[in-house]
């Protein structure tokens, strides 16, 4: 097959003197078109869709927006520029220049790492697949398939790492990426989390919102990563996840603003009276909130991790920020952990710092959380209502870590087991409140209208007014 | 690092466990198939410091493994095949848990891994001999030793789910060896070639079903959908070649009775005595003094009570239980008390019922806790004297014993000792080897072991003992006193280090088996990794595993 590299795939690898890597991609490439149009959105890849490209990684090349097919789309391959003086930020081998090529005693490590970020990738897009065909908007549905398409470009971005330093292994570990998939039993994605379908613009907004912020700081890790080509690739993914959680952040936003014009319209808050006006009830939003919120949680892993701790010291994986820490090496270091006690409370138990390294990265999540919390809830005090969304304790509703099935409230107090189920409908959504949201989704495809359990956004697309025909539907 | 010693701080450990009191298995029976789920808690360590993550065991998890295939072979005859499998989703087990061995002292270490290596092989013997056959079946992540249960299965069927995978990644990960037979049932039980094993062996990640399958590491793959019934066709395959009683009642094993005191373990037909000033316990078995069951009826009536099963199982719990709490007892005294008769009758009994389940499973038994017997890693001295009953089965334990002195009386006194052989000791109670002790004490002249077959009565007093090679030495009753006290303290006075080797280098002459390899690397190979600064030093790598340090290695080649 004969490609011509730099224009079908832009990229700013030298992919065209690269044989190896051409070699590699001719095989994969034809492999990921079909898994794009077997697994991708359904319908719509004939339709043209207005999405930006990344066409190189300065100021005016990363976002250059037009039409495309999605099929046609044009995946490139891209590292933040290189650093040539860039040394190792932490751990053990702090302050010796960065690695151009895998370490042999590091390359199992990286591998697995690579593969399990990867591999969510094209899971998200296999989890959204539906959803094109119960968009609120056209801005809405253009906004989905772009963050689908740049989930398909963290794919290639892994891809290329896995092709470009890992051989063999790596061009199979690359086959696998596509081989798996969401919710298949014989074939499940790594992570269970990405096996579960997201058939509701509820939920999609919430996962991109809190999942994608899990995305995010994985991303940063990784981006401190002493393996320059990862960290680079990571630096640069960190520009496209933005926009994904602008995409969760506005879109709460845009619902909790809708939910307020019905209250205020009807002067009600009573759940029932603004469900039936076709709005999202407020206690409802926060139980969405506390589902993903806490499923997301348990994406960093487990609080004392030997993995986090052989990461660290072995430079492979760092903190998110590694330069807003003081001690890079955080030999001697304790972070103090809150477990469960005997008791049924509460009690601190220190931990070495290297092996708290999941947590730490937490931490930092969940503060980043807050802040578009503390957004909706600033809407919600413009209008003169006392109700605050809030996101739960850490302690509540895990699946992993020294939490998982533990019985606690949403402050996070441990209840007996009896009180916490009796609770559970109050704190997370029930099976009515999800039907009663998947009964809001209905497709709205004329540009410019929206459906009535959301507002519009503020703005269009690239200074494109908000009833721009983003996507022009055959 | 820090220590857990097990020193009188620590209770002692026992063996003592029981389906209704596992935290870390389910034993669940339906018809011909046992299926064992492992499902550990992570809060049930034996010792406190870890946390059993992962599946991930220690011997309080082992200890029930162990005690789930005994009653598997006693309480369900009727099963012919079992299942091993895991309770968790998507992970199988991770092996030995790292910071159980990071935290414990050589000597747990070495002895943790001796018991999980005689469980192993006893799936492997009972396999053999009995007919109760494994599989595993592999249900999602198999790391170290949770491979190496599969190792010591019939058959693996491993989970094709694209994620799974397979692997011994002590050595890459650790800086020491799978310590469980993995390395040596690979080359050598599974037969995958030697370059593909070092491969396999020094990736820490292992590999998946494809690939697994290809290198011969498991026998059957299949996707998560048509996992559970495959697993379940090569259960009912496997069972059908069983010869286990498909319609059998099993007996009902009860806890062993012991008492523990200053003085030593004492048990209804076995006594250990500590002399700890002098570092030694005797060990005395006992003959039975009532009269034994002769049908399969009344055998099945007692059950446990049955002087082979409970003798059997009161002499392996005294030897676990000197194994584990009272390591500086360095010389086993072994002693027998009783009527040889009646060790002889019940032989005949045994020999006559062999076919029956019930029997053949004693017989397992004995050659278990024999087997154990062999790899004890303490001097081992049996004294004949008068009043012993070193007849048939219980011949095996001087045959065990490093050495025996047996008390020569003048020709015609009524109380001389003597030693009888039966068919017991002409092969139906194996070493790990394959052959009789017999076999292997006279490795060079198997013209004496026909010719001791051949005697007529096969009876013989210190004297022709002697002189047939049935004893080590013979000191008449003048010089009885003073020659086995001064071959006790010369004995505690040596190194126990190059004791315990050197008693290991001479128990096992003749050929090879996995067995003996397994236990001959161990001891060698795997126990000087663990004793090496390289694992175990400050900066080894099993020490700083999970700490975020890196291990610092000594480059040299020893």
């Amino acid at each position: 097959m004969d490609i011509n590299y730099s224009e079908r795939i832009p990229n700013n690898v030298d992919l065209a003197s690269d044989r190896t890597l051409q070699r590699a991609l001719e095989h994969w490439q034809p492999e990921f078109l079909k898994w794009w149009k077997d697994l991708g959105p359904s319908d719509f890849q004939a339709d043209d869709v207005y999405l930006r490209t990344a066409t190189s990684v300065d100021a005016k090349g990363w976002a250059t927006y037009g039409f495309v097919r999605m099929p046609e789309y044009r995946w490139g391959i891209f590292l933040a520029d290189r650093d040539p003086d860039r040394r190792i930020g932490f751990g053990d081998h702090f302050g010796k220049p960065v690695w151009q090529q895998v370490p042999g005693e590091h390359r199992s490590t990286l591998r697995r790492l690579i593969v399990t970020q990867g591999d969510t990738e094209p899971a998200s897009v296999e989890q959204q697949r539906l959803l094109g065909h119960t968009a609120p908007s056209v801005y809405d549905l253009r906004n989905l398939f772009q963050v689908n398409v740049e989930e398909g470009r963290h794919l290639w971005a892994m891809v290329y790492l896995l092709h470009a330093y890992f051989g063999r292994d790596g061009r199979e570990e690359a086959e696998d990426l596509l081989a798996r998939h969401s919710g298949d039993t014989n074939n499940p994605r790594i992570l269970t989390t990405f096996n579960e379908p997201i058939s509701d613009w509820l939920s999609f907004y919430m996962f991109t919102y809190f999942t994608d912020r899990d995305g995010k700081f994985q991303l940063k890790s990784l981006a401190e990563s002493s393996f320059d080509p990862l960290s680079r690739t990571c630096q640069f993914m960190l520009t496209e996840e933005a926009h994904h959680m602008f995409v969760g952040d506005t879109g709460i936003a845009r619902v909790t603003k809708r939910t307020l014009e019905v209250m205020k319209e009807l002067r009600t808050e009573d759940p029932d009276a603004i469900r039936l006006a076709g709005a999202i009830d407020l206690p409802t939003l926060q139980k969405y909130l506390n589902f993903w919120f806490t499923a997301s949680l348990d994406l960093f892993g487990v609080e004392t991790s030997s993995n986090a701790a052989s990461y660290f010291a072995g430079g492979v994986k760092g903190r998110p920020d590694e330069w807003k820490f003081e001690d890079h090496l955080a030999v001697d270091q304790t972070f103090t952990l809150e477990t469960p006690s005997e008791s049924g409370g509460v009690k601190a138990e220190e931990i070495p710092m290297r092996n708290a390294m999941n947590e730490v990265t937490r931490t930092e999540y969940v503060k980043d959380c807050e802040i578009g919390v503390a957004r909706w809830n600033r809407l919600i005090q413009k209008q003169g209502y006392d109700f605050r969304l809030t996101l739960p304790s850490t302690r509540f509703h895990r699946k992993i870590g020294v939490w998982a099935g533990i019985a606690t409230n949403v402050e996070g107090r441990v209840i007996s087991r009896s009180e916490c189920d009796a609770k559970q409908g109050e704190w997370l959504p029930t099976q009515s409140d999800r039907a009663y949201i998947a009964s809001l989704m209905q497709g709205v495809t004329e540009p410019g209208k929206i459906a009535a359990w959301i507002a519009p956004p503020d703005r269009g697309v690239n200074n494109q007014p908000v009833d721009y025909e983003y996507v022009r539907l055959h | 690092m820090v220590t857990a010693e097990v020193s009188l701080a620590s209770p002692p450990v026992t063996f003592d466990t029981a389906p209704e009191r596992y935290r870390h298995w389910r034993l669940s029976v339906d018809g011909r198939i046992a299926t064992l789920m492992l499902d550990v808690d992570e809060d049930g360590g034996l010792r406190p410091g870890y946390k059993l993550k992962l599946n991930s065991y220690d011997l309080g998890v082992d200890i029930e493994f162990h005690d789930a295939l005994q009653r598997i072979r006693f309480e369900h005859p009727g099963v012919a095949c079992v299942v091993v499998t895991s309770a968790k989703d998507r992970m199988f087990c991770a092996g030995a848990n790292i910071y159980m061995l990071g935290t414990s002292t050589h000597a747990w270490k070495v002895n943790f891994c001796k018991f999980t290596n005689e469980t192993r092989n006893g799936m492997e013997d009972s396999s053999r001999y009995d007919g109760l056959h494994f599989i595993a079946a592999l249900n999602g992540t198999t790391a170290g030793g949770g491979f190496e249960i599969a190792l010591a299965c019939d058959e693996i069927v491993l989970v094709d789910d694209r994620s799974s995978a397979i692997s011994l990644p002590e050595v890459p990960l650790l800086g020491v060896l799978p310590g469980t037979g993995g390395l040596t049932r690979v080359v050598d039980k599974r037969k995958v070639r030697r370059d593909i094993a070092d491969v396999f062996c020094t990736n820490p990640d292992g590999v998946r079903a494809d690939r697994a399958k290809a290198w011969n590491l498991v026998d059957h793959t299949a996707p998560p959908d048509g996992f559970g019934a495959l697993v379940a066709e090569r259960a009912r395959t496997l069972a059908a070649s069983s010869p286990r009683p498909a319609d059998a009642r099993g007996i009902t094993l009860h806890a062993v009775e012991r008492t523990v005191d200053d003085a030593g373990y004492h048990y209804r037909y076995v006594d250990a005595r500590f002399d700890r000033l002098a570092r030694m316990a005797t060990l005395v078995v006992r003959a039975p003094r009532e009269p034994q069951p002769e049908t399969v009826e009344a055998i099945a009536t007692i059950g446990d009570a049955w002087w082979p099963l409970a003798m059997a199982r009161e002499l392996d719990d005294a030897l676990l239980m000197l194994r584990t709490n009272e390591s500086e007892l360095g010389l086993l005294v072994l002693r027998t008390e009783g009527d040889a008769e009646a060790v002889l009758a019940v032989d005949r009994t045994m020999l006559r019922l062999r076919d029956h389940w019930l029997v053949r499973e004693t017989i397992g038994m004995l050659r278990r806790t024999f087997a154990r017997l062999d790899v004890t890693s303490r001097s081992l001295y049996a004294i004949v004297d008068v009043n012993s009953c070193f007849a048939g089965t219980l011949y095996e334990l001087a045959l065990a014993a490093d050495r025996s002195y047996m008390l020569d009386l003048t020709d015609g006194d009524e109380s001389a000792p003597e030693i009888e052989l039966d068919e017991f000791n002409f092969g139906l109670l194996p070493m790990v080897n394959g052959r009789s002790r017999l076999d292997i004490r006279f490795l060079g002249s198997p013209e004496a072991v026909a010719a001791l077959r051949a005697a007529a009565n096969r009876r013989f007093r210190a004297s022709e003992a002697l002189a047939r090679g049935l004893v080590t030495v013979a000191p008449d009753d003048l010089d009885w006193e003073d020659e086995i006290r001064l071959a006790f303290e010369e004995r505690a006075a040596l190194s126990p280090d190059a004791l315990t080797a050197m008693e290991a280098s001479l128990r096992f002459a003749g050929p090879e088996t996995l067995e003996t390899k397994v236990f001959g690397r161990l001891s060698a190979w795997q126990n000087w990794v663990f004793i090496r600064p390289n694992a175990t030093g400050e900066h080894g790598a099993l020490n700083v595993f999970g700490t975020g340090s890196r291990p610092q290695f000594d480059w040299k080649r020893v």
